[in-house]
């Protein structure tokens, strides 16, 4: 209905009128619109209370969270699932500070978010007021810009810079502090056009010399490999990066933030690398002679110990951001440019290649250790079958974010995952927490999509109060739960390393299902191998959140597994690793 | 191998750019031996001078990381043999009776400036380059120094900036292509 739709309003509004006057808060919501997004995650308090009055009249949907941090991390899930920036507010103080760590995470993880911070008033600021912190002071070192905003008339201009550093470059988060008194402060509101920063000018078209003697490399070599970042699907790049892969016919592994850069079950994609990869894709990267990285950092989670790390291979690293460039690792051709335009330039310069020998080699290093042992399988249900039922039931095609722990690396191996943006995961900062909120933040982005959750029983008790939220916004998640009595990971670790002193693993929780009733939403318990299935049809079919609580094994442990510090070479290989 | 570097930065003129260098060097575990910050000859640019110590691989990303900062406009590596590299420095020296005639004299050769003097005390101005300063605090070192003070480098290419950004390494995050 166009009469109603308040932006036409406006538009006629100022064509009679000329510019209208608005409160600094109107003029932020309005230059949030103006950036196309139409849902913000926060929570309100004194600051931002005139921020507030002004958003029932704006063309936004606020989704209160309960929690700041859950704000950040929804916006996050919301970025990561739709390529658009997320937005997320909070007040002065208390609000802000809970909003650093989501700042941190999205700063690790190259997310494109806005935070919008309300500040004390102007004569308060320095002289410790209430609820005042030095927001922009502390979260220095985990945005990618930050402001504060001293003057009501550079609210939409600082706005707009804001989200175009989101997420243009390399993206990442920044933040926009706010003074109380600037939110009821009165203005001409003009919609900013973006100002060019001579300063802030990022390379997205590479260097045609370099992107051919990155193609003289790859025609040369006789053993290559390309190796799949976040960096491929934060460019969009996913079609245009697997028609280089079927081109050149070379392998290709995968970060765990890679995992969606291409289709996983394409005979092509070998698997993940790194701490608790696939044992192929690691041994691929101890005997490739060329290693073709687009768009990873080299973390040390997927690299392990730099000195074992790819022994025989050149490397050839593409990037956005020069500063990753040799940054861990040594690098023979460096392509500094977006992905989407890398390949534009690159796939046309490459030949067809026969890898066959190669690839042959590769498929034999899979382990199939498994098949033996699912004849003596506990009573229990085993994780990597859950992931395989819900990968299955779903047809690959949901959204699905994790918690961090070992169900995340579970998910990571066994999922299996066909699209870029339909797997968000807590990578660079591990956040626990971070399955249930950015679950909410991907469905209200991606509303026409299945969302699952997958966590582990000690981050659903970190921020199961989001459950509140997906009920008050009815939204369609099916949360599963591997619950296993175990801070998993940490508990992994010290049976690995630590003699198995299981100091402060064992962790209680509430009855699950019971919970997810009281906040009305829908329990199901699960608790043998017969159960999976139905429980996960039941869920898909149920309307609103609905919570499996899968009991399985306590003590499994996730393999392979590279011990931190050795090469990833040195795996630690389980009875169960692979299927 | 390690060596002391000179990086230039010409950062817009706002407020907390100062925290956000030094936050970053801080944070990436650069060591500074120096820093000094002033305008600039362009309105709206300040004008920074950092000295470092690091291999060549660590102060290319030091360079690399300067300019991920949005006030970063430009980051020059400065070869000490391309430049003019000075310090200003300010001595307390202790100069009673006698010595005192000694003392001045010794400054002259080094065309440092009595400033002021007290009855037991000479204060003297002095700028150069590193060893010159070295040299003439040495000498200082003989009679007492009661206070001193250092102003920390400021350098400048020799020859003409256009010239100088071929001829000096700038920093330039393209250069990785
Ligand atoms: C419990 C746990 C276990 C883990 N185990 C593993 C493991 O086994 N294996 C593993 O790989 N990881 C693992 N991780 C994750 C790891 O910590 C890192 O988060 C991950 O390896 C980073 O992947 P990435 O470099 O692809 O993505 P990011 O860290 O997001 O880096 C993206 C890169 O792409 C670049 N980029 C961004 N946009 C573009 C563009 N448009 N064009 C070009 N380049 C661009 C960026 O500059 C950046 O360099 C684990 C994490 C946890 C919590
Ligand atoms: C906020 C935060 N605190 C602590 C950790 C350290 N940590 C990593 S995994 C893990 C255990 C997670 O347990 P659970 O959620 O039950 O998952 P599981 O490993 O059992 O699958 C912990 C404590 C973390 N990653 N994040
Ligand atoms: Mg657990």
């Amino acid at each position: 209905m166009v009469a109603t739709d308040p932006t036409t309003q406006r538009a006629e509004a100022t064509q009679h009128t000329g510019p209208e006057v608005l409160t600094g808060a109107q003029i932020t919501c309005r230059a949030i619109e103006a950036e196309g997004v139409t849902t913000v995650f926060g929570y309100p308090g004194g600051a931002v209370i005139p921020l507030y009055d002004a958003i029932p009249d704006s063309g936004l949907h606020h989704v209160l969270t309960r929690f700041e941090q859950w704000s950040g991390m929804a916006a996050i899930g919301y970025a990561r699932a739709t390529g658009k920036v997320g937005c997320c507010i909070a007040t002065s103080g208390p609000g802000a500070t809970n909003l650093v760590t989501a700042l941190a995470d999205a700063m690790l993880d190259s997310v494109p978010i806005v935070a919008i911070t309300g500040q004390v008033i102007e004569p308060l600021i320095g002289r410790d007021g209430f609820q005042e912190v030095d927001i922009t002071g502390i979260t220095l070192p985990v945005t990618k810009h930050n402001y504060i905003v001293h003057n009501v008339a550079d609210i939409a201009t600082t706005i707009k810079e804001a989200f175009y550093l989101a997420r243009s470059g390399r993206p990442g988060p920044v933040l926009v502090d706010i003074p109380k008194n600037i939110f009821v402060a009165k203005t001409e509101y003009i919609p900013a056009k973006l100002t060019p920063r001579k300063s802030y000018q990022p390379t997205t078209i590479p260097n045609m010399r370099q992107v051919r003697l990155a193609a003289d490399e790859i025609a040369q070599a006789k053993r290559p490999l390309i190796m799949a970042g976040h960096g491929v699907i934060l460019s969009g790049a996913e079609a245009e990066f697997t028609e280089l892969v079927e081109k050149t016919g070379i392998p290709t592994i995968f970060t765990l933030l890679g995992l969606g850069a291409m289709d996983e079950m394409h005979p092509l994609a070998i698997g993940m690398m790194g701490m608790h990869g696939h044992r192929r894709a690691n041994r691929a990267l101890d005997e490739c002679d060329l290693l073709i990285n687009f768009g990873a950092r080299f973390d040390d989670r997927a690299t392990g110990n730099l000195s074992g790390f790819a022994p025989n291979a050149r490397v050839i690293h593409v990037d956005i951001d020069p500063a990753e460039i040799g940054k861990n690792v040594k690098t023979a051709v460096p392509v500094v440019g977006d992905i989407k335009e890398v390949l534009k330039l690159l796939t046309p310069e490459v030949k067809a290649g026969d890898h066959s020998a190669w690839r042959t080699w590769i498929e034999g290093q899979h382990n199939r250790v498994l098949r033996a042992a699912l004849e003596d399988r506990p009573a229990w249900p085993e994780p990597y079958a859950i992931i395989k039922e819900i990968a299955d039931a779903t047809g690959h095609e949901a959204i699905v974010t994790t918690d961090v722990g070992q169900h995340q690396m579970w998910a990571a191996q066994h999922l299996g995952v066909k699209h870029g943006k339909r797997w968000i995961t807590s990578g660079g900062l591990g956040t626990m927490g971070f399955g249930l909120p950015s679950a909410v933040g991907a469905k209200m982005g991606r509303p026409d999509l299945e969302v699952w959750t997958i966590i582990g029983d000690g981050g659903f008790q970190m921020s199961g109060t989001e459950l509140a939220t997906a009920v008050q916004e009815n939204l369609d998640i099916n949360i599963a739960i591997i619950n296993n009595g175990y801070l998993g990971m940490v508990r992994q670790w010290q049976d690995l390393f630590h003699a198995r002193n299981y100091s402060e693993v064992a962790i209680s929780g509430p009855d699950f299902v019971k919970l997810a009733e009281a906040y009305g939403a829908t329990g199901i318990r699960v608790r043998t191998d017969a159960e999976i299935r139905p429980a996960i049809e039941k869920a898909r079919s149920i309307k609103g959140p609905v919570l499996i609580d899968f009991v399985v094994e306590p003590e499994a442990n996730v393999y392979p597994m590279v011990a931190p510090g050795a090469s990833n070479s040195q795996m630690i290989e389980g009875r169960k690793e692979e299927e | 191998m390690e060596s002391t570097h000179t990086l230039v930065l010409l950062v817009e003129d706002h407020p907390g750019v100062l925290n956000r260098v030094v936050s970053l060097m801080r944070r990436r575990s650069f060591n500074i031996d120096s820093i000094t910050v002033g305008h600039s000859e362009q309105v709206g640019v300040s004008r920074m001078t950092i000295q470092l110590r690091g291999n060549s691989e660590d102060i290319e990303q030091a360079g690399k990381q300067l300019y991920k900062l949005l006030e970063v406009v430009k980051v020059i590596d400065l070869q000490p043999n391309e430049a003019m590299i000075r310090e200003l420095v300010l001595v307390k020296v202790a100069a009673k009776g006698a010595v005192r005639a000694e003392v001045v004299q010794t400054a002259s050769i080094y065309g440092a400036r009595v400033l002021d003097a007290t009855p037991s005390s000479v204060m003297i101005e002095m700028s150069g380059g590193e060893e010159e300063i070295e040299s003439f605090l040495t000498m200082m070192r003989i009679y007492g120094i009661r206070e001193m003070v250092r102003s920390g480098k400021v350098a400048l290419p020799r020859v003409l900036s256009k010239k100088t950004d071929r001829q000096t390494r700038q920093m330039n995050p393209l250069a990785a292509d």
